[in-house]
């Protein structure tokens, strides 16, 4: 079969392929569509599909599966494999039963990205993980069937490390028809403390287990097809990999050169004896990688042993900053090969052009609450979270005093709470709430801090292209499940100033936020009003 | 033929991803190896939004460099205007005669000035009023302007195979509207 396929839909199809049953993960951009598109047609292939409360508790819903000896994907953004990490390195020791792959989205640029430019591969070499890394999505439905087989071989977790522009790349894919009508088939713990238990001294002797691992990879590594060398003629040759090696192709094309480029699949391990073997009767040497160098810091290691005069450059020449394109690494190549290339001019336009950024949807609740606040609390200090509400610190609003990651801003309002005599206001979507925002009001609560926690409940994980979350009453695959009460969870908290509101009455807003402000200990005002979107959605259907 | 390399651009709900799955399928039934990049997320709320398309015999990266364009594809004629600072000379810019209003943006009229007196060939097509008043339905100018793109041939693209891709890719429930909406604009 052939069909044009999103990178993330070529994810789901060489998944069906490597017969996985049970994914779980929890959105974001650029690899939300991993889970949203899996649950629409899961249920006909006997897959179950979740979205976790959190990346973290993802990554152990699928643990138990694998230990249950089911094939699992978890799918996340960057900043899903901080949150899950705690759980992923022990994972490397005890490794896998039923096979597992971690989709793992990096976005560099930050197309839709808020905290940072996070290269995540730098936990493939911290916690000894497998990963590969495709260029498109053929490679994205070819790379995940074959990080099955790894995994399923070798009994480890394996990354498919992607960026947006793998994610969210189109092409027609070449890919086999799964049979639909299978039920899903549930699985056994077999007991095994032995493999699954993590304590000394037993983890020890797993850290060993893991680096032998490890070494027999490599050596699999090295036989990898998806490790390929592109022959060339000269002394100058080019390593890459991911959707680097796309812009490479390109510009060899451009500035009409015919180099050896060696694309690496695997990111780690590395296939170190193939790359000695590539380098050894070079000159020079071009290390293309998006962010971060390295493959240019493994690389300097081993051309000491293989090729000491080697002349390497990467990062001297192409940008840390923001993703690459195939002009960036025509500059680069040029000066490598003393090639002159002019790079194109933006054009000054005689009008001034402002930028169109994101804004609050026609009908937003949110339009309720961000002049209410600043118009009653002036003077307070407002910690942002993640979400559509982050657009609390654009114009015209602008409120937005602190800006971290998912769950931060009621963390952070405690301690500027107790550090100080000033009014503290954190805000933070319902999506949120549940990811990490339980543990924050606890902390409040106990540790006696007085912020005033403003919950904009929308009815819906809205930023990431609305995902049902546990305050909905509906699981990712449609089913009905308890609809979790955010204030109840507040109370139980200990929380005891809570007002449930619907924001379109600002005068209640204004008084309970005046009322609440005034309070010697945490309150809540979760102001509760679907998103408009989703509304209007509802309506048409 | 060299590679073509398709620039689509304008704000967040306005259907750039059904117009670049419309063009994208209508390379692939020409024959055409064919790569996109498409952005989702934060864009969606109003912001520019930006997508690549690229075909031919053989396309690596799925991203058009700067000046490279061959056609720029704008649903809105500010992002047009915006956009046509990056084109090189042999780009055409086809462009939607609409704005959506923004503070501190420049009128209609004085966006539409600045396009016309750029160097680059100028396709300004009425496509959202059209729709909005023939088929009551401004969100399929999209299909408007790909009918125009293949009449007037701004790419290299047949009649027959753009209509194939709208059935491929449209939803039963709306064909007939985008059809209706490729007509008009074909026939303009
Ligand atoms: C650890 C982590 N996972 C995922 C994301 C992606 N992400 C961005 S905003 C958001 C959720 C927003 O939902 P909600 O809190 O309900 O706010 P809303 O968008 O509805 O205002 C997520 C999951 C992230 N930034 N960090």
């Amino acid at each position: 079969m052939k069909k044009i396929l999103l990178g993330n839909e070529a994810i789901i199809q060489g998944s069906l392929a490597a017969g996985v049953s049970y994914v779980s993960g929890y959105p974001g951009c650029p690899s939300a569509e991993i889970g949203d598109d899996f649950a629409k047609i899961a249920a006909k292939y006997g897959v179950y599909v979740e979205w976790a409360t959190n990346e973290k508790v993802g990554l152990e819903s699928a643990i138990g599966a694998s230990f249950s000896g089911l094939k699992t994907l978890v799918n996340m953004k960057s900043f899903g494999i901080n949150v899950c990490s705690d759980s992923l390195l022990p994972l490397a020791y005890t490794g896998t039963k039923g096979a597992m792959v971690i989709v793992v989205a990096d976005d560099p640029s930050c197309w839709s990205s808020a905290q940072t430019e996070q290269n995540s591969r730098a936990y493939s070499q911290f916690g000894h993980i497998p990963t590969l890394e495709p260029a498109d999505p053929q490679e994205c439905y070819d790379f995940t069937k074959l990080a099955f087989e790894i995994s399923e071989k070798f009994k480890t977790p394996v990354i498919l490390h992607t960026t947006t522009r793998v994610n969210h790349q189109k092409m027609p894919v070449i890919f086999e028809e799964v049979k639909t009508g299978n039920q899903f088939k549930k699985g056994e713990f077999i007991k095994n403390p032995h493999q699954f238990t993590t304590m000394p001294p037993r983890t020890l002797e797993m850290k060993k287990e893991l680096l032998d691992k490890i070494k027999k990879i490599q050596a699999f590594t090295e036989k990898s097809k998806i490790n390929e060398i592109d022959l060339g003629k000269g002394s100058v040759g080019i390593i890459t990999s991911g959707v680097s090696y796309l812009h490479v192709k390109e510009a060899l094309k451009v500035l009409k050169l015919d180099l050896p480029v060696l694309k690496l699949g695997f990111f780690y391990p590395l296939p170190e004896e193939k790359i000695k073997k590539f380098i050894k009767p070079l000159k020079k040497l071009l290390v293309v990688e998006e962010l971060d160098n390295y493959f240019e810091r493994e690389l300097n290691v081993l051309t000491r042993i293989a090729n000491a005069k080697l002349q390497i450059f990467g990062k001297n020449v192409l940008p840390v900053i923001g993703e690459l394109n195939t002009e960036k690494v025509c500059v680069a190549l040029a000066k490598v090969m003393g090639k002159k290339f002019l790079e194109f001019k933006i054009r000054n336009l005689k009008l001034e052009i402002p930028r169109r950024t994101a804004r609050l949807c026609e009908g937003c609740p949110y339009w309720y609450v961000f002049p209410t606040l600043k118009r009653v609390a002036p003077n307070a200090i407002f910690t942002g979270d993640i979400g559509c509400n982050m657009i609390a610190g654009m114009s015209p609003h602008n409120i937005q005093d602190t800006l971290f990651s998912m769950g931060a801003s009621l963390g952070i309002a405690h301690g500027v709470s107790k550090s100080t005599n000033q009014k503290v206001i954190s805000i933070m979507g319902d999506g949120t709430f549940f990811h990490a925002g339980i543990s924050p009001l606890l902390n409040a609560v106990y540790n006696k801090s007085k912020p005033l926690m403003i919950i904009l409940d929308n009815r819906i994980t809205a930023m990431t292209g609305h995902q049902q979350n546990p305050g909905m009453g509906k699981t990712l695959m449609g089913e009905d499940t308890t609809e979790v009460n955010i204030e109840e969870i507040a109370e139980a908290c200990g929380v005891k100033n809570i007002k449930v509101l619907d924001p379109i009455n600002m005068k209640e807003l204004e008084g309970t936020v005046k009322e609440f402000l005034e309070k010697d200990e945490i309150s809540l005002i979760i102001c509760k009003r679907i998103c408009a979107l989703l509304e209007r959605r509802q309506k048409k259907s | 033929m060299e590679n073509f390399n398709l620039i689509l651009t304008g704000v967040g709900g306005q259907g750039i991803i059904t117009l670049l799955q419309v063009i994208d399928e209508a390379a692939a039934v020409e024959g055409y190896d064919v790569k996109s990049s498409e952005l989702h997320g934060l864009s969606q709320r109003g912001g520019s939004v930006e997508a690549h398309i690229r075909f031919g015999k053989k396309v690596f990266s799925p991203m058009v460099s700067n000046g490279q364009a061959d056609l720029i594809f704008a649903l809105e004629a500010m992002e047009g205007l915006r956009e046509s600072a990056k084109a090189g000379k042999q780009a055409r810019l086809l462009v939607n005669e609409y704005t959506l209003p923004l503070v501190g943006a420049p009128t209609k009229e004085e966006i539409i000035k600045q396009l016309k007196a750029g160097k680059n060939a100028l396709y300004m097509v009425p496509a959202s009023a059209d729709c909005k008043e023939k088929l009551q339905n401004d969100i399929v100018c999209t299909l408007y302007m790909v009918g125009y793109a293949v009449a007037k041939k701004l790419m290299p693209i047949k009649k027959e195979s753009a209509l194939q891709a709208i059935k491929n890719v449209i939803p039963q429930k709306y064909l007939e509207l985008n059809i209706k909406a490729f007509e008009l604009g074909h026939d303009k």
